[in-house]
């Protein structure tokens, strides 16, 4: 099965660049499904927890250059929840490997592709999310 | 305010362990607004221990709920139904909350999930730190508003100790010396005079260190009983 894997994106970046690379027809994995957010900074620390304990494989939150948030700083609080989640999610054995921050303009399609393939690829190599695969699971599975 | 830290997550996970229904309790009062237990870290901490208990195979139901605060009974009582419910109560409030929680529930077991830290201001969000140790008889208007006894790593009454260098304290030379500080406003209020008159010992049997202490307004309470602890 195919890792679902989901993006929150800022609506004057990362969303109009996802935008783009649709528009350049540019292919990137179809599991990435993408959540429109006004800033980055407005990403609850809540909305990624949930959207593991929903199922979600890896998530990554993709906000403007630094530098270049339309709030002054929504992408560099972003970059330090994600940092703090990171740590929980290694806390619970979820793993923070599976969450990252990404920034790009606008005008990056390509780029959105490249995250959106390169978040795919490092979860895919991580496997699903082990909420989704209880150890005993597991277990059975290899034996 | 109060300030507290949330314990570790294997810490709170051990003392879940025996547990398939809790219920996590925050304080929408200083937990709260020290960002370790208001409504959003109650619901980020149940997500945590949900995924956790379901990675390992073991799930458990964690009920959340946040009252205005946990030390008055009267936002407390209210929770009888979901208390009941629960196999156990977690609280999100200063150990001063999961007490009162015991008190009022003590046909059920009641966990902390803070280290209860210490009374403090804030300096920036996500910055907290120590002013006042609740000596009991505050000597703030000899001392130009700054607190000797928190403030000085030793709690000198009559400082400073002489082991200041650069304005940092020797116990920790990340902080401030106290009683420069002490000086130094004293010095913009033209009242370094003041510093002459030395403070007298203190008793310390008004402060935190010995039997539990109380404060009883004939005025205001209600049952006659002889005050006790
Ligand atoms: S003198 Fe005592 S009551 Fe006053 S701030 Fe310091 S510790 Fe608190
Ligand atoms: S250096 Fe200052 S703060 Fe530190 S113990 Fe001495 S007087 Fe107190």
């Amino acid at each position: 099965m195919p890792v679902e894997v989901v993006a929150f994106c800022c609506f004057y970046c990362a969303y109009a660049a996802a935008d783009l690379a649709g528009v350049m027809r540019l292919s990137y994995p179809p599991n990435v499904k993408v959540v429109l957010l006004p800033c980055t900074g407005g990403v609850d620390p809540l909305y990624i927890l949930r959207a593991f304990e929903a199922g979600a494989d890896g998530v990554f939150v993709a906000g403007c250059l630094e530098g270049q948030c339309h709030y002054q700083v929504g992408n560099l609080q972003a970059k330090s929840r994600v940092r703090y989640l990171k740590r929980l999610l290694d806390e619970a054995g979820i793993g923070g490997e599976r969450l990252e921050m990404f920034n790009l303009s606008s005008a990056q399609g390509p780029r959105f592709a490249e995250a959106a393939r390169e978040m795919t690829e490092r979860i895919t190599a991580l496997g699903p999310s082990p909420v989704k695969r209880p150890k005993a699971k597991t277990a059975e599975v290899a034996s | 305010m109060i300030i507290a830290e949330r314990k570790p997550l294997d810490a709170i996970l051990g003392m879940m362990t025996p547990y398939h229904k809790v219920l996590v309790v925050g304080c929408g009062t200083c937990a709260s607004v020290c960002l370790a237990g208001g409504a959003r870290e109650v619901a980020m901490l149940g997500s945590l221990v949900r995924m956790t208990r379901q990675t390992n195979d073991e799930p458990i139901e964690v009920a959340e709920a946040t009252v205005h605060r946990q030390c008055d009974k009267e936002f407390l009582l209210p929770l009888a139904a979901e208390v009941e419910a629960a196999d156990a109560v977690f609280s999100m409030g200063c150990g001063c909350g999961v007490q009162l929680l015991a008190e009022t529930f003590p046909q059920r077991r009641v966990f902390p999930l803070l280290d209860t830290k210490f009374m403090g201001v804030t300096l920036e969000p996500g910055w907290w730190a120590e002013r006042c140790r609740g000596c009991g008889e505050c000597v703030l208007d000899r001392t130009g508003g700054i607190c000797p006894i928190t403030r000085c790593s030793k709690g000198l009454l009559n400082g400073p100790c002489g082991g200041y260098r650069n304005g940092k304290c020797e116990v920790d030379p990340t902080v401030d010396c106290g009683w420069l500080l002490i000086f130094d406003r004293l010095k913009e209020l033209n009242e370094l005079e003041s510093l002459r008159a030395i403070l007298g010992p203190k008793d310390w049997s008004h402060g935190a260190f010995g039997q539990p202490r109380r404060v009883v307004r004939d005025d205001v309470r209600t049952s006659a009983e002889e005050g006790h602890v």
